[in-house]
């Protein structure tokens, strides 16, 4: 087991190292095949590794200690269970789907860049896996740092441009700040337990030690860390703006897994947020606020993959809304679904992308139903998967958040089906706009249309099938399933305990969702089929069309005071005090050595008078010593 | 005699010779000040080493603590006998070259 768990994260790792040196040695094809296949391979290891989940549990490993001293001692551990099996078959799965992708998708590249690109690519794999694998926080840290660093790469790998680079340094920035308060949870951690491990953090012992304000205080901090890498109010900017990546990398990490990585830690530590009530409540409202704010937003957004990726954030919002009322196995849920519809989107829209050679800008599509007959259906399933209508994987898993949310407030339940429908409505504006009515490109886009390759299409037909079918693994009580995943999940996140609401009431709510979603989706459907949205001039579809003024507003509140503090500390503290300080001490080491080298004056009889002089004044300082003074007073005495 | 007789002869010896040094400007009298300095250095070395040796050759004649300080002496005025020679010659070099023994005139160096 030690040998298969470790390679699951070894395979990624060989090929990032491969392609990375070798970057200009292998062909393309070389480079594809190695790439992809690693992955592959780790995907199969995977599938042994949940099997054994399976049959005997959770299984922990240990390979060396990476800190080891008196007082604290961190074990490199690796540990599967249910949880960290299910997100590394998602991981590696996806991940394979969509290197399978990004070998076409990529294929106008020269080889190194191509290489640079993979090895980018199966490094973040190897981070992710690391994040989702570790047995205790610091080893998630390592993981977590790795997928940042390999996110910054990838959003910037057109370095050339500068505002790609611009978005890059954005993305690792807004992580960073999140960064800093998983960091200082873990330090809290070890200061109040003297360990990050899981088996003893998450323990009733652990809680018992721990007084209600550093249950607050960590889980806070954790959630702060959380919501810089899944992109949730007030760090989300960043998440559209990485749509400046390739458009696989925009699938695999900004919207299948790294951005997950923030319910993973949640779900994962779900012992300390269950005991603060305070956290909850946070995590609950951040979550439902970034859901209908995202939501709004990617209304009135033009670009194909910003719609994408502010529904990716509204998404995301949903998740954490699942976490804070307690629906763990309902945000787990969540995740896998949304990675399978949203890899799809994303995949579909590469295609789009590709196929209008790289136009994003939905008002110059349309009609392109006929033209690109996989990518339409494919992308018209996932569209349905994410609005919610069963018995598309979306509905099952958005369903179970907002039963459970219903259960603990009824408004996060009104308000997250609002959410929903606007999920429906924006999600088939684009889909309309880009796929119903006449074409609006140029003549020589027209000219160009035609399906993707073959690797491009394989991969989104079975993520649409995933995306069809997901939903079967969580199937509630009520339909007369018995909900697979959340019985997988009763030994990490406990039994749940959010089913209070009778058969009744679940299939009210339920209809009411599904209808409203559906109803959502025909008004844009009926709208957008023929016209696409005229840029907004005023009110309220400019507010939303230029993001809430969030970013203008991030840029006067905070860069632009810093910016003004760092020219105050330039033109001010810099020219007057430091370069006072450098300049004096220059000065004055001129004035003294005017001043002093006037004793050097060629008298012999000076020089000799200082040295005596300084001899007294030695033998005064140094001899004034009580055994010298006793040595003499005994000699007075003898003789 | 008491060695403080000894110490007080060395005292005044030493502090004729610094202040034949700090005030003379001929060179020969400042060098011959500076054997002054040695040789009260050298005398209060031979005093302690009598005054050791007496004390210990009390208590054992055959003790010889203390004697090797006068052979130190010894080793001095022979290292001394040659710094004499030497420091006469530059001193008569220097007359060679100025005429004059004099020590202030010997900041040809200065500026």
């Amino acid at each position: 087991m030690k040998v298969i768990i470790g390679l699951i994260v070894l395979w990624p790792l060989v090929g990032f190292l491969f392609n990375g040196l070798g970057r200009n040695v292998w062909s393309k094809k070389t480079i594809a095949y190695k790439a992809t296949g690693y992955i592959v391979a780790s995907f199969i290891f995977s599938i042994l590794a949940f099997l054994h989940v399976q049959q005997n549990g959770a299984t922990m490993v240990h390979y060396f200690d990476f800190i080891n001293t008196d007082t604290i001692k961190i074990p490199f551990d690796f540990k599967v269970d249910a949880l960290s099996s299910l997100f590394l078959l998602v991981i590696t799965g996806v991940g394979s789907l969509i290197h399978l992708y990004s070998t076409a998708y990529m294929k106008d590249e020269p080889a190194p860049h191509y290489a640079r690109y993979f090895a980018y690519l199966n490094l973040f794999v190897f981070s992710m896996l690391l994040l989702v694998l570790g047995d205790n926080y610091v080893v998630m840290f390592i993981g977590w740092e790795g997928v940042g660093l390999c996110s910054y790469l990838l959003i910037g790998y057109w370095f050339s441009n500068a505002t790609y680079n611009y978005a890059a340094k954005k993305a690792f920035i807004m992580n960073r700040i999140g960064d800093l308060g998983f960091l200082l949870a873990i330090f809290w951690l070890v200061l109040k337990l003297g360990s990050v491990s899981y088996g003893t953090v998450l323990t009733a012992e652990s809680l018992a030690k721990l007084t209600s304000g550093d249950i607050t205080a960590i889980t806070l901090l954790l959630f702060v860390g959380a919501m810089g890498k899944s992109a949730q109010i007030p760090l989300y900017t960043w998440l559209p703006d990485a749509m400046a990546g390739p458009t696989p990398v925009s699938a695999l990490i900004h919207a299948a897994t790294m951005v997950t990585a923030g319910i993973y830690m949640i779900t994962r530590s779900n012992i300390l947020f269950s005991a603060s009530e305070l956290t909850q409540h946070v995590v609950a409202i951040t979550g439902i606020s970034t859901a209908l704010l995202a939501a709004t937003i990617a209304i009135k957004q033009n670009d194909i993959k910003k719609v994408l990726a502010y529904s990716t954030v509204s998404q995301l919002g949903y998740m954490f809304l699942g976490l804070g009322v307690g629906a763990y196995s309902g945000a787990v849920f969540h995740v896998i679904t949304h990675a399978f519809f949203k890899a799809l989107l994303f995949l579909g829209a590469g295609s789009v992308i590709h196929a209008m050679h790289h136009e994003q800008d939905i008002r110059k599509m349309g009609g392109l139903k006929s033209k690109l007959p996989i990518t339409h259906l494919t992308f018209l399933i996932g569209c349905i998967a994410i609005a919610g209508v069963p018995p598309f994987s979306g509905f099952f898993s958005k369903d179970e958040i907002l039963a459970a949310a219903f259960a603990k407030n009824p408004i996060y339940w009104v308000l997250g089906v609002v959410g929903a429908a606007m999920t429906a409505f924006y999600m088939f504006r684009l889909y309309a706009t880009t796929f119903l009515g006449q074409f609006r490109g140029t003549e020589e886009q027209a000219h160009h249309l035609h399906e993707s390759p073959v690797a491009m299409t394989l991969p989104l037909i079975v993520l649409a099938i995933a995306s069809a079918v997901a939903g079967a693994i969580g199937v509630p009580a009520l339909m007369g399933g018995n909900h697979w995943l959340a019985q997988q999940l009763v030994p990490i996140v406990g039994e749940a305990h959010e089913a209070h609401l009778s058969h009744e009431t679940e299939w009210i709510l339920m209809a009411i969702s599904v209808s409203i979603a559906v109803i959502a989706l025909l008004i844009a459907i009926n709208r957008y089929k023929k016209k696409a949205d005229e840029e907004p001039v005023s009110g309220i579809g400019k507010f939303l069309y230029n993001k809430w003024y969030i970013d203008e507003l991030y840029n006067n509140a905070i860069v632009a005071p810093l910016n003004k503090l760092a020219g105050f500390l330039k033109e001010v503290i810099e020219k007057n005090v430091i370069d006072g300080v450098v300049n004096g001490t220059g000065k004055l080491v001129q004035f003294s050595a005017r001043k002093v080298r006037l004793t050097q004056s060629g008298q012999v009889g000076y020089y000799i008078l200082f040295m005596v002089l300084g001899m007294v004044l030695l033998f005064v300082l140094w001899f004034n010593d009580i055994a010298i003074l006793r040595f003499i007073y005994q000699l007075t005495q003898k003789f | 005699m008491p060695i403080l007789y000894y110490i007080y002869l060395c005292l005044t010896l030493f502090s004729i010779g610094v202040i034949g040094v700090l005030t003379r400007r001929n060179a020969i009298i400042v060098f011959m000040c500076i054997e002054l300095m040695l040789n009260a250095v050298n005398l209060l070395l031979v005093a302690f080493s009598k005054m050791y040796n007496g004390a210990a050759y009390l208590n054992a004649p055959t003790n010889t603590v203390g004697i090797d300080a006068q052979i130190f002496v010894f080793f001095i005025m022979v290292v001394a006998a040659a710094e004499v020679s030497v420091g006469l010659a530059i001193i008569v070099m220097m007359y060679r070259n100025t005429h004059s023994v004099d020590i202030n005139f010997l900041n040809r160096l200065k500026n």
